[in-house]
């Protein structure tokens, strides 16, 4: 599956992130936070107004914006 | 200086490093108890939070509380604090002998990614794995032995709100003497050798080189000129993150890949999670707070309780504070004879500070909300619902809470910008909190009503207040989308935000951080206010008129300021403003409740108390212009309404501004831009209602 973004996916959704497409400052944000290459993730919700979105990582909640989720490939699980 | 020295010598110097929302404050606050206090580091506006207390053998240890940060690695100079104080660089701080390194169980994997980053620094470590319970109850068995052996430091088992695990950490830190962590993360060949030979470069001392070196190694060039001041050393680093691309890894990600492939390995033989996938306890109550509907519930009902509170309940302690500055002021009164010492204390000290003291109650409300919002966990999920709409104009989810505690008072609204970790975005937060319609506007948007519809029902009050606020919330907007594009460039910041899991919240927390932050309050009342009143007394006093029988009114019109008020008439004259107006404005320019206390003398309306403002609503209604016309007519009363939603007005705000910022740059800059827009606001108003036909 290729072409496939961190924001496509629907709540409830798990996958695993393969890979950026950020400046390198915010990508490594992201890596510090647990969101690295390899690592597997549950979309829970997305807010009220459609973003942010809540995401499960590493065995806890972190939200991020639809704008930097679709600068992230995953394969859906 | 001696002592100091001495001092320093023989009190173990603690430092307190830890994740947002590991329970790093409990365990602050449980150690130090009311023996803490707070300033600010030199040159940047990250609070330095320092404590007192004793070991396992009595002796006194010094704590000192590090920013709360996800990693060491330096982006900004305010991020810099942390490594500085770490890496022993700060002047008039010492290196600290041992670290206490927080760790949230329940979340073990990302929390031990800063823990990775400190056993670099060759200190000692001493990691205290609070909140065993909570992890214990998501089904996650942490074996601590494993654990320890796995780190290589100290590992203290601790439920910090029960007070469980203190005695092992005070031992722990006792300890003489420290070991220094027997472990050290394993980094790719490549990255070791370039930063082993980057270190030898750097001219500081070889303990500290090799971690200073490894977080150069990770920085991007931008950060890399703003924190690397020397040119060799930047040419040093770049060439070296080329060597590393060669051999296809990436200098920014390849250490965070490196240390969290490390904690896998330790959690994977020190944690074992019987299988238990339900849902907990935390992520039910998000369903509902967080939901569609019931979300906006929760969030507009909690607005509303914390609303009410701060303007009803806050309503009786402030009668009674206003009383006893009243009694001060007529006690002192009767103390002294007549005179100009008198009168300076009463009016222009008590009274001044006094007006400024009032608003305490509603400020500890105000905190007692946050404090519970925030250490609920509740505050980031209002982030998370208000995003949206905050990102629209540029801001981010985190500046939601400084404007929201700007309706109370602008001070701690400003104040609590700090969270911000973006300077620019600080910024525009900082520049637009004053336009939120703050308490003490409500005097004279009571008075201005009054005056407008002398018999306007309790509806049309509440709909004239409602729209006020709703124009200072729209300036607000408008003018943070304005700053962003121009001033204060930069992208919509990117939202990292974490949503801890709820919990009980801890008194002991809140209630330390109303005192801490009501300290902050009071002392700025008794100085910076107080010299302020003190000139404005003197500007509405001196010099006094020749005949010593004058009315007070007469005595203020030959005053500075009523002369002042003379001369500000030709600039607020379209706005349909006399010069007894301007007096109003210059006598409110420090405090904008003032506006009321200075028209009743500016209208020789003898009136102590506060609540009956109707001698001076007719008075103001029947006062006439020289050609007979009305002077309140309806425009001006909304005019004057309007700018008091849109000026700075408050002298207070400016002195905080001016600290937060470190700068006069900033606090003269938004006198300027705030006045420009009530004067355009109110000219709006008067000459725009003129062309429609109105009066």
């Amino acid at each position: 599956m290729s072409g496939e973004v961190l924001s496509s996916l629907a709540a409830g959704e798990r996958g695993r992130v393969v890979g950026f497409d950020l400046p390198p400052e915010q990508q490594q944000r992201l890596l510090e936070m647990g969101l690295t290459t390899g690592v597997e993730f549950q979309i829970i919700r997305y807010a009220p107004l459609g973003d942010p979105l809540d995401l499960k990582v590493r065995g806890y909640h972190l939200s991020i914006r639809k704008r930097e989720a679709s600068c992230i490939r995953v394969a859906r699980l | 200086m001696t002592t100091l020295v001495q001092q320093a010598e023989t009190v173990r110097q603690v430092a307190i490093a830890g994740n947002p929302n590991c329970g790093k404050s409990t365990i602050f606050n449980a150690l130090t108890g009311m023996r803490q206090k707070v300033g600010n580091y030199p040159g940047v506006t990250v609070e330095k939070k320092t404590g007192r207390f004793f070991g396992s053998h009595g002796e006194t240890m010094s704590l000192l509380d590090l920013p709360g940060s996800y990693s060491l690695q330096v982006r900004s100079p305010d991020e810099a604090v942390a490594r500085d104080v770490l890496l022993g660089r700060l002047p008039d701080t010492p290196r600290p002998d041992v670290i206490i390194a927080v760790v949230d169980a329940s979340n073990l994997e990302r929390n031990l990614y800063l823990v990775a980053q400190l056993l670099d620094l060759q200190l000692p470590v001493v990691v205290a794995l609070n909140m065993v319970d909570l992890a214990e109850q998501n089904g996650c068995v942490i074996d601590v032995a494993a654990l320890r052996e796995k780190l290589g430091v100290p590992v203290i088992p601790m439920i910090a709100t029960k007070g469980v695990g203190f005695i092992e950490l005070k031992q722990a830190l006792s300890c003489d003497p420290l070991p220094k962590p027997a472990v050290c993360v394993p980094m790719p060949e490549v990255i070791e050798t370039e930063a082993r030979a980057l270190a030898e470069k750097l001219d500081i001392s070889s303990d500290i080189a090799f971690p200073e070196a490894l977080l150069l190694l990770a920085l991007h060039d931008r950060a890399l000129a703003e924190l690397a001041h020397e040119r060799e050393i930047i040419d040093a680093t770049l060439a070296a993150q080329r060597r590393i691309r060669d051999v296809d890894l990436d200098p920014m990600s390849a250490q965070v890949d490196a240390r969290y492939a490390w904690i896998q390995k330790v959690c994977h033989a020190a944690v074992s999670k019987p299988g238990d996938h339900s849902v907990s306890i935390s992520d039910r109550i998000d369903g509902v707070l967080t939901h569609r509907f019931l979300g906006w519930a929760a969030f507009l009902g909690a607005m509303a309780l914390m609303f009410f509170c701060i303007f009803t309940v806050a309503q009786y302690p402030m009668d009674w504070l206003d009383g006893a500055c009243t009694g001060l002021a007529n006690w002192v009164g009767s103390k002294l004879p007549a005179s100009d010492l008198r009168s300076l204390l009463t009016d222009g000290a008590i009274a001044g500070v006094g007006r400024v003291v009032v608003f305490l109650p509603q400020i500890l409300i105000l905190y007692f909300f946050l404090g519970v919002l925030e250490d609920s966990g509740y505050m980031a999920r209002a982030a998370f619902i208000m995003d949206r709409l905050m990102s629209r104009v540029g801001l981010h989810g985190k500046s939601f809470i400084p404007l929201l505690s700007s309706f109370a008072c602008a001070i701690p609204g400003v104040m609590a910008t700090r969270t911000i970790e973006n300077r620019k975005d600080r910024l525009v937060t900082i520049l637009v909190a004053p336009l939120m319609s703050c308490s003490a506007r409500l005097p004279v948007y009571a008075l201005m009503i009054a005056v407008l519809i002398p018999a306007a029902n309790a509806l049309q009050k509440a709909g004239i207040m409602l729209c006020m606020y709703l124009l200072g919330i729209i300036a607000a907007f408008v003018m943070a989308w304005l700053f962003k594009r121009t001033l204060l460039k930069s992208e919509t910041p990117m939202l990292l935000l974490e949503l801890p899991p709820y919990r009980m919240p801890s008194l002991q927390t809140v209630a330390l951080r109303m005192w801490e932050r009501s300290g902050i309050f009071l002392r700025r009342a008794g100085t910076v206010i107080l010299a302020l009143s003190i000139l404005l007394w003197a500007l509405a006093t001196y010099p006094k008129p020749s005949d010593p029988n004058a009315s007070p009114a007469d005595a203020l019109a030959h005053s500075i300021a009523g002369k002042m008020g003379h001369a500000l008439e030709p600039a607020i004259r379209p706005l349909g403003f006399d010069w007894k107006i301007g007096i109003g404005l210059i006598g409110s320019f420090a405090a904008r409740e003032v506006f009321v206390s200075t028209m009743s003398i500016v209208y020789n309306v003898e009136s102590s108390d506060k609540e009956n403002i109707e001698p001076l609503r007719d008075t103001m209604r029947n006062e006439l212009r020289a050609d007979g016309r009305q002077v309140f007519t309806p425009l001006v009363c909304i005019g004057l309404m309007v700018f008091y939603v849109l000026a700075m007005q408050c002298i207070s705000t400016v002195a905080v501004v001016r600290r937060e910022t470190n700068s006069w740059t900033w606090p003269l800059f938004q006198i300027g831009y705030m006045t420009a827009l009530a004067w355009l606001g109110a000219f709006a108003v008067f000459q725009g209602g003129r062309l429609l036909g109105f009066q």
